[in-house]
């Protein structure tokens, strides 16, 4: 499993630790984990597993992995550098309209296309927009970026003749690979086969990414503002500029989840630029448990199919989603994984 | 030529005179104890030289260049570095990581997004052996936020002395510990000052400890240098007794 | 000249129920440093029960518009009420935490009030337009205006005045500025900052359902008003200085005369122009026009 290998805890183990031994190999569940979704569209035919590979899981897993890449760049802000964006809503939005904009107006059905488009104008936007906001911190960065991200909310919706408004926009299935898979006639057979290894593959990329990322200096140096800006700045970072620059990565990525998503749900509305979608992100990074590097990713994925499967049973989803939020809060603020490790911890314990 | 000069410093909080005309000197690898009691102005003094605040009036060289209106950041590249009265740390960062930051910072690797920090083991060795020198290497792994009083004081100053500075400024690092970790610290601050041929400013409070280690000593009183001079020369200055005696 | 006295009039309408969302706001923010994302949806909340108590009025002996005065400090009570459990049980517990801790806590009770709110009362919104037009207009230099509207201004002055008093006349606001200047003296100075906390955030949570109790027989209660209205009441204090009760009527009146403007002149960038004058007034002066640092 090259991949994995690649990881930034692998690395960790191959380093020579001279000094001091440090011993942290990726853990077996994750190389199990990533096996599993790498042979997944091939074992719908396997009792007991199968029901788990079936063409509507492997796109709700789709969706997960997307809403994946958006809470672990999100959390390069709440984890690592200690900002509590209320806006990111509007770099996820943002990708998907440029990628809207880009059939409407270009015609473009290249998946490398959109992804360029909705890379740059989250990149844009996340630089200017963190420009602003980076010089602010706790409260008042939460409440800037949300109004910020607000404007383009509220742009996106009243120029309906160039985004159609709350109809949105329409995506059609793209190509990929710049045209060498081409528009497929089973549209299902589509998200739940290829667009499913697309999307792996872009995950793994932007997991391996921002991993090195958190892992770098560069990293260190964002933990470092988090914990004591004063001091950070007393050995020598310059606060504001790594917090833009964390802003950007940030806002980027979330731009390439974004871009995956629009073909994914083939339609772009407002909703996932309004401040309360901003507020799903938060809670998927929060439920995964943003302490942890690998915690958003479970968050994504677990959010999706919390709302999936509670859509289904009660019109009131939303109020479960703020029960469990509240209780997070109150109980286990340290996320799925955090009760995850607790469990291990206690069962290795005991023995 | 001195390694430091601030002439004519001035800062007040509204009406508070904080310094109040403070001319101060640093010679290289010269070890001045900056006294006075509660309130006299020291930690203020301090925050001006390390470019915490800026000066109302008055100029500050050091290495023979106008460093007056020099960021923090600028300054800590010139070569000066600081540690804090209330203990400034990475919290959730372990030990390591804490000195290690500086390191990183100082070599100007904390831009590079695209490497591994572990990877690094120049900056690791470098990090442990600078552990080593405060008696820290055992805790590497533990978050600063677990350390004792004592450990924090001791990690405060390895972080400033990670960046490799010219001159130090230590804001009290030996303030609330017992009398024998006071020891510790402050013969692990000498030996890496002496050893480095660093020029260091320590506000303190122990006369013992001043007298014990000082090449010269600068006594501050309601925001202005009252007295100055050699252990000797102080230990005389009827004025500095008076003052401290006064504090009881 | 009759449609400029109509239109200040109703930027005034709109800057009296900002006023009351953003002043609860504010009021809670200054003393207890928590920005609750959960406001709008209290608000929301006093008008859902103002609307249902109307409703229930209504249906035994008609509309009269002294109902309607009765129930107002029963919805703006209920509310406060609600805080008053809601600040000790939820919130409490968090104040030794991170303050994301705060923002996410009332970020999940505005999604639970939010629902709640649909499961009790349904999607359909109730209105009580009727006792609105009972009031009937007046007739002001040449303009006719309804009535209620001018009782709502008024409405929003009285609360304005009384709350001043009462931060500044009395022994419970020199608490109140006391713990909000400085929480641990304040506790050292022998007062009850729990108690003032609970007392804050129920007086911050009525004020918000007062302004949706008096909304009510303007424009009924709807799904999602709570949720605009918190974005809106955001930016007033933005612009006023969070945690200064002078910046939210100051800037509760500039975003009722933009926002006027706005609808005349330039409807579809109305709510553009607002977030981004309170985005400038973030990045020029970050604490807000009144704000204290
Ligand atoms: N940020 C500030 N705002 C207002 N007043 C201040 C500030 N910093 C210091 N002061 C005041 O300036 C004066 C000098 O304070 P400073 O901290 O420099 O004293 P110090 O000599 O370090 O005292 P200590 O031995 O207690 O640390 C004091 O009266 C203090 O109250
Ligand atoms: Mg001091």
């Amino acid at each position: 499993m090259s991949e994995s290998e690649h990881s930034p805890d692998a690395a960790v183990t191959l380093a020579p630790a001279r000094a001091v031994p440090r011993i942290r190999a990726v853990p077996w569940f994750a190389v199990a984990l990533a096996l599993l979704a790498l042979v997944l569209p091939f074992l719908e035919g396997v009792p007991l597993i199968g029901w788990l590979a079936s063409p509507f899981q492997r796109i709700q897993l789709t969706y997960g992995l997307v809403f994946g890449i958006a809470a672990l760049a999100f959390n390069l802000l709440l984890g690592y550098t200690g900002l509590l964006s209320f806006g990111h809503a509007v770099f996820f939005g943002s990708a998907a309209y440029a990628t809207g904009l880009l059939v409407k107006y270009l015609h473009v059905s290249s998946m490398e296309g959109f992804l360029l488009a909705g890379c740059v104008s989250s990149l844009v936007l996340a630089a200017g927009f963190g420009a602003v906001c980076v010089r602010y911190t706790r409260i008042f960065f939460s409440i800037l970026t949300l109004a910020l991200s607000q404007v383009v909310w509220a742009l996106a919706l009243k120029f309906f003749w160039i985004t159609n408004g709350t109809d949105g926009l329409r995506i059609p299935t793209p190509t990929l690979l710049l045209g060498l898979v081409g528009v497929p006639d089973d549209k299902v057979r589509f998200l739940s086969f290829t667009y499913y290894y697309y999307v792996l593959a872009v995950f793994f990329i932007c997991m391996v990414a921002l991993g090195m990322i958190a892992a770098s200096p560069f990293g260190k140096a964002l933990q470092a503002i988090r914990d004591n800006e004063i001091r950070a700045q007393f050995v020598g970072i310059e606060v504001w500029r790594y917090r833009w620059s964390a802003f950007v990565v940030s806002g980027a990525f979330t731009g390439v989840a974004g871009t995956l998503f629009a073909p994914l749900n083939g339609l772009t509305t407002p909703d996932i630029l309004h401040w309360t979608f901003s507020g799903k992100i938060v809670f998927m990074t929060v439920l995964g448990g943003f302490k942890s590097f690998s915690g958003p990713i479970l968050g994504g994925v677990a959010y999706n199919y919390l709302e999936t499967y509670v859509i289904k049973t009660t019109e009131y989803w939303q109020m479960l989603l703020g029960i469990i939020l509240v209780a997070l809060v109150l109980v286990m603020p340290q996320g799925i994984i955090g009760a995850l490790g607790w469990i291990i911890h206690r069962r290795s314990g005991r023995r | 030529m001195s390694l430091l000069l601030a002439q004519g410093l001035r800062k007040s909080f509204g009406e508070t005179r904080a310094v109040n005309g403070v001319d101060f000197r640093v010679e290289p690898e010269e070890l001045i104890s900056l006294v006075g009691s509660n309130g006299a102005g020291k930690t203020t003094l301090v925050n001006l030289l390390s470019g915490l605040l800026r000066p109302d009036a008055g100029q500050i060289a050091f290495d023979g260049a106008d460093i007056t209106a020099l960021s923090v950041g600028a300054r800590i590249r010139a070569g000066i570095a600081r540690s804090f009265q209330l203990v400034n740390l990475f919290d959730q960062l372990n030990v390591l990581d804490n000195v290690r930051l500086a390191i990183f910072s100082r070599d100007g690797v904390t831009r590079q997004p695209l490497r591994l920090a572990e990877r690094d083991t120049r900056a690791r060795n470098e990090a442990m052996e600078i552990l080593g020198e405060f008696g820290l290497e055992s805790k590497w792994d533990t978050p600063a936020a677990g350390l004792a009083q004592g450990e924090r004081k001791l990690l405060d100053v390895a972080v400033a002395y990670a960046l490799r500075p010219k001159l130090i400024l230590l804001d009290e690092p030996t303030s609330g510990v017992g009398t024998r970790e006071k020891g510790v610290i402050m013969e692990a601050i000498a030996s890496v000052v002496r050893e480095r041929f660093l020029a260091a400013v320590i506000v303190e409070h122990d006369m013992d400890v001043v007298f014990t280690y000082s090449d010269r000593i600068v006594m501050m009183h309601q925001g202005a240098v009252l007295a100055e001079g050699t252990p000797d020369q102080i230990r005389a200055d009827e004025r500095v007794s008076a003052v401290l005696l006064g504090k009881g | 000249m009759d449609i400029f006295l109509a239109q200040l009039l109703n930027a005034l309408l709109y800057a009296a129920v900002l006023f009351l969302i953003a002043g609860g706001l504010s009021l809670i923010f200054g003393v207890m440093r928590i920005v609750n994302l959960a406001h709008g949806s209290l608000y929301a909340l006093g008008a859902y029960v103002m609307a249902w108590g109307l409703g229930r009025l209504a249906g035994e002996s008609g509309s009269e518009p002294v109902y309607l005065i009765a129930l107002l400090p029963v919805a703006a009570v209920a509310v406060g009420a609600t805080g008053a459990v809601v600040e000790p049980i939820l919130l409490r517990p968090l104040y030794a935490r991170a303050e994301e801790y705060q923002l996410l806590l009332t970020f999940g009770l505005l999604l639970i009030l939010e629902d709640a709110m649909r499961y009790i009362w349904g999607p359909t919104p109730l209105t009580a337009s009727p006792l609105w037009a009972a009031f009937g207009t007046l007739h002001l230099m040449g303009a006719t205006y309804p009535r209620y509207n001018v009782v709502v201004i008024l409405l929003g002055v009285l609360t304005a005045v009384l709350l001043w008093a009462f931060v500044f006349k009395t022994r419970f606001g020199v608490m109140l500025r006391a713990t909000s200047q400085n929480r641990r003296m304040a506790a050292a100075l022998g007062i009850n900052v729990g108690g003032v906390y609970v007392q804050a955030f129920a007086l911050g949570c009525l004020m918000a359902g007062l302004a949706g109790a008096v909304i009510v027989p303007i424009q009924g209660a709807v799904l999602g008003m709570g949720v605009d209205a918190l974005v809106l009441a955001f930016v007033v204090v933005v612009i006023g200085g969070l945690g200064s009760l002078d910046g939210a009527l100051v800037g509760a009146l500039i975003v009722g005369v933009v926002r006027t403007v706005a609808i005349q002149y330039f409807p579809e960038l109305e709510l553009a122009v607002l977030y981004l004058i309170a985005a400038v007034v973030l990045i020029t002066r970050p604490a807000g026009l009144l704000g204290r640092a």
